[in-house]
């Protein structure tokens, strides 16, 4: 085990997208339970570094495998498509104009302060994500097309960003409502 | 008759049979120690069998000071010489503080080199809340060695989860000056949790809320397997029962017709301390008589169970509002809540527990005495950390997060997120920059702490100056910064330029608290003129650090020399006799020096040991999950 390996070789697990989430926090904690540095506040400074160390480095594999966004984007990554990265901004075209759709409903659920309509379009995005994901899973652990990962993962940021939005027009739609 | 202790052939004994080690609630009102003692953690009284020290330090003109129930006894007498609820100064600015404090607040001559740091005039000289906290701390500890015997190796303090980094640093400060090894700063909320959890064996999503003197926090846990996680925290660190006697108080004036400009400070010390009492009473009574004096004529008021709950309300509030952010922040309904344990005194007003109540659906936990828990449960981890693990089985570990976002300023004096709050700790993140001229060879980073997007509306942590970075043309330096946050909770910054691999000096300038070198002239002043106090205290923490780092290595060789080849066992096997060799001697340079060789010497084979423990520990997992 090095602490230089991927996220994955570092908790003992495959390197694929689709994944146990309990044997991602078994591992997590198995990890932890040896380097936090709470196991070595009565050592010497080497080890107390080497502690820390190894315990920020097991919160950020963690943090990155567990959520289904972040692991998609540093498996992409692992395998040469980064989907944050600047250079590589397509996106299929049916899915800008489905963009275009969403923002003017939200507009128009703002303007009309209609809890109903924000709910609804909350609902769609559940639904895309869904979607998303299992395209992703699809193209990562079966099709092996890291570029089409890529592609989906850059709309699932989207979705993400956009479901943000829409949430907190929602507590402002709800909360006027009271 | 004690039997003798015989160890095993080829197990090295343990150094020391206990290592004293004791938990401290460090409170706004009252502090607490506690230690593990025959395995089981408990508070320790003073001669007079009480177990709360009053937080108040009363100074006189000859420089001395007395600590606790007899401070707070010159309160009515000697008001601006008491110093009580120093909590809600540590690690604040003068621009932090309301503007009620009524003690002599000292200018800071010289605001470039200690930042904004609260002073405080007092008889026995200037006194910051670090110099004032490490007096509760030093009264404490000496509380702690004559009832244990013993000295200690170490202290786990608590401070309120929603602390940030510069109230932490002020803390650790604090306990320094007090001659106190931190072993580690611990959320109380968390430290209740570890006793409530130990205590009672539970399992689930719980939540704490503790109500102290001067601070709020809530936290949300999930308890399995002896993990205790802490998925969100919120709080207040100015909200506390000072807070609702300070309401009471108010209700008494109008219910007497009297303005507070009417009061000496000794009249208002004292309806201070008579609005605490009355508080605690209206936990029983609905209906409480004060009598209080102002401008030398008697008052009177009674006080309705009803009208100090209206009166404090919005207080209420505040801290339902923050734990329903908590909840929000761990993504948690009120339903997957189990339970509540309540922590903190303040938790006793029937207002708050009918809150608590309502708000969760469920009566809150108090079968734990909800002044003492923090202080029980920092004595367990501490008892843990100074290395008193009882057996493999019985192991715990806290995994707990940071409050506050930590961010830098960026363009136009917005605040740009590098560490989200309740992120698992320790955590790093690292960030690159590079230059905007030729030839460039320094840069400003502003930290600041907080949720809000502009800087101003952050708190500012610290200013550091990258110097030293190679000449280059400008964009061509690529300059990473790595902001660290430890354990504990605590911030530190590197950073490095990557093309040419040099390491940037950092100076850092804290906004708030004290620079290191002020630090550490108090302490050398905390000795006072006789220098060679200090020069045996030094040689003696190395000489203990010595035997300490020893132990340590040896007992690793025993263990992973398989790790390693015959030279690499021969070149520790010299540093270790180097430091034995010096460690019996009178000159503690020398023996540092040896101690820092034998550290450097040992850090490959701490990473071998690191990646091997780690690999063990998940190869015993698979055959686990194939079983």
């Amino acid at each position: 085990m090095d602490i230089d390996n991927t996220h994955f070789a570092l908790f003992g697990l495959n390197e694929r997208y689709a994944l146990d989430a309990g044997a991602l926090e078994r591992a997590y904690r198995e990890v932890q339970t040896q380097v936090h540095p709470d196991r070595f506040a009565n050592r010497g400074a080497t080890e107390q570094r080497v502690a820390l160390q190894w315990a920020t480095r097991a919160n950020e594999a963690y943090r990155v495998l567990r959520d289904p966004l972040k692991r998609a984007i540093y498996l992409c990554t692992l395998r040469g498509q980064d989907p944050a990265d600047e250079h590589n901004t397509t996106m299929a075209r049916p899915f800008l104009i489905q963009q275009l759709e969403w923002r003017e409903s939200l507009d128009d659920a703002r303007a009309a302060s209609d809890p109903a309509a924000i709910d609804a379009l909350r609902g769609q995005l559940d639904a895309r994500r869904e979607a998303l994901r299992g395209e992703v899973e699809q193209a990562l652990d079966r099709d092996g097309d890291a570029d089409l990962a890529a592609e989906r993962v850059r709309q699932w940021m989207f979705v993400e960003r956009f479901a943000e939005d829409v949430a907190s027009a929602a507590e402002r739609v709800h909360s006027a409502a009271h | 008759m004690a039997l003798l202790q015989i160890s095993e052939p080829g197990m090295a004994p343990a150094p020391h049979q206990r290592r004293l080690a004791v938990g401290i609630d460090l409170g706004t009102t009252n502090s607490l120690v506690a230690a593990v003692r025959s395995g089981v953690a408990e508070v320790l009284p003073d001669e007079q069998g009480r177990v709360l020290l009053p937080s108040a330090v009363h100074y006189r003109p000859d420089g001395t000071a007395s600590i606790g129930h007899d401070a707070l006894a010159q309160r009515a007498g000697d008001p601006r010489n008491t110093i009580v609820s120093v909590k809600r100064l540590m690690g604040r600015g003068r621009r932090d503080l309301a503007a009620e404090l009524r003690y002599d607040l000292v200018d800071a001559t010289d605001a470039r080199a200690t930042g904004d740091t609260v002073r405080l005039s007092t008889a026995a000289g200037v006194k910051t809340p670090v110099e004032v906290s490490a007096e509760i701390l030093a009264t404490l500890r000496q509380r702690a060695e004559d009832s244990l015997g013993d000295d200690l190796v170490g202290a786990v303090i608590t401070v309120p989860a929603y602390f940030d980094d510069a109230q932490r640093q002020a803390t650790k400060d604090a306990a320094q000056l007090a001659g106190l090894n931190v072993l580690r700063l611990l959320n109380e909320p968390t430290a209740a949790a570890v006793a409530y959890g130990l205590d009672h064996g539970v399992e689930g999503t719980y939540a704490v809320y503790d109500l102290g003197g001067g601070t709020f926090d809530v936290s949300i846990l999930r308890l399995t397997h002896g993990v205790f996680e802490v998925l969100a925290t919120g709080g207040d660190t100015a909200l506390g029962g000072d807070d609702f006697d300070a309401r009471l108080a108010d209700l008494a004036m109008k219910a007497a017709a009297v303005t507070p400009d009417q009061f000496s400070d000794a009249e208002h010390a004292r309806l201070d301390a008579h609005a605490r009492a009355t508080k605690e009473e209206l936990s029983d009574a609905l209906l409480v008589d004060l009598a209080f004096e102002a401008a030398g004529v008697h008052r009177h008021a009674t006080i309705s169970r009803d009208a100090f709950a209206a009166a404090t309300k919005d207080l209420v509030d505040r801290t339902l509002a923050a734990a329903a952010r908590a909840l929000r922040d761990a993504k948690l309904q009120v339903a997957d809540i189990a339970g509540v344990v309540l922590v903190g005194g303040a938790t006793r007003m029937p207002q708050v527990r009918a809150a608590v109540e309502r708000y969760f659906g469920k009566p809150p936990l108090i079968d734990l005495d909800p002044d003492r828990v923090v202080a029980l449960g920092a004595a367990m981890q501490a008892h843990a950390l100074a290395g008193n693990r009882a057996a493999d089985g019985d192991e715990w570990l806290l995994l707990d997060v940071i409050p506050l976002s930590l961010g830098v300023e960026t363009m136009g004096g917005l605040a740009e997120k590098i560490i989200a709050r309740n992120a698992t700790i320790p955590v790093a993140r690292a960030q690159e920059f590079t230059t905007f001229k030729d030839g460039q060879t320094a840069m400003a980073i502003h930290v600041v702490q907080g949720e809000r997007e502009l800087v101003s509306d952050c708190r500012s942590l610290a200013r550091f100056e990258l110097r030293g970075i190679p000449p280059m043309t400008a964009g061509a330096a690529r300059i990473r910064v790595t902001y660290q946050v430890d354990a504990d909770g605590l911030l530190s910054v590197s950073a490095r330029e990557m093309t040419s691999n040099v390491e940037a000096h950092i100076a850092v300038k804290p906004s708030y608290g004290l620079g290191d070198e002020e630090v550490a002239r108090m302490l050398q002043d905390s000795f006072g003129s006789a220098d060679s106090d200090m020069r045996v205290r030094a040689l003696r923490e190395q000489q203990v650090e010595a035997e300490r780092i020893v132990d340590a290595t040896e007992a690793a060789l025993a263990a992973d020399a398989a790790l390693l080849d015959d030279a690499q066992i021969d070149r520790i096997r010299c540093h270790i006799d180097a430091v034995r060799r010096v460690g019996s001697g009178s000159d503690h340079n020398a023996i540092k020096d040896a101690i820092d060789a034998l550290a450097h010497g040992t850090e490959r084979f701490a990473e071998l040991r690191m990646d091997a423990s780690v690999r063990r520990a998940l190869a015993g997992k698979r055959l686990d999950e194939i079983a």
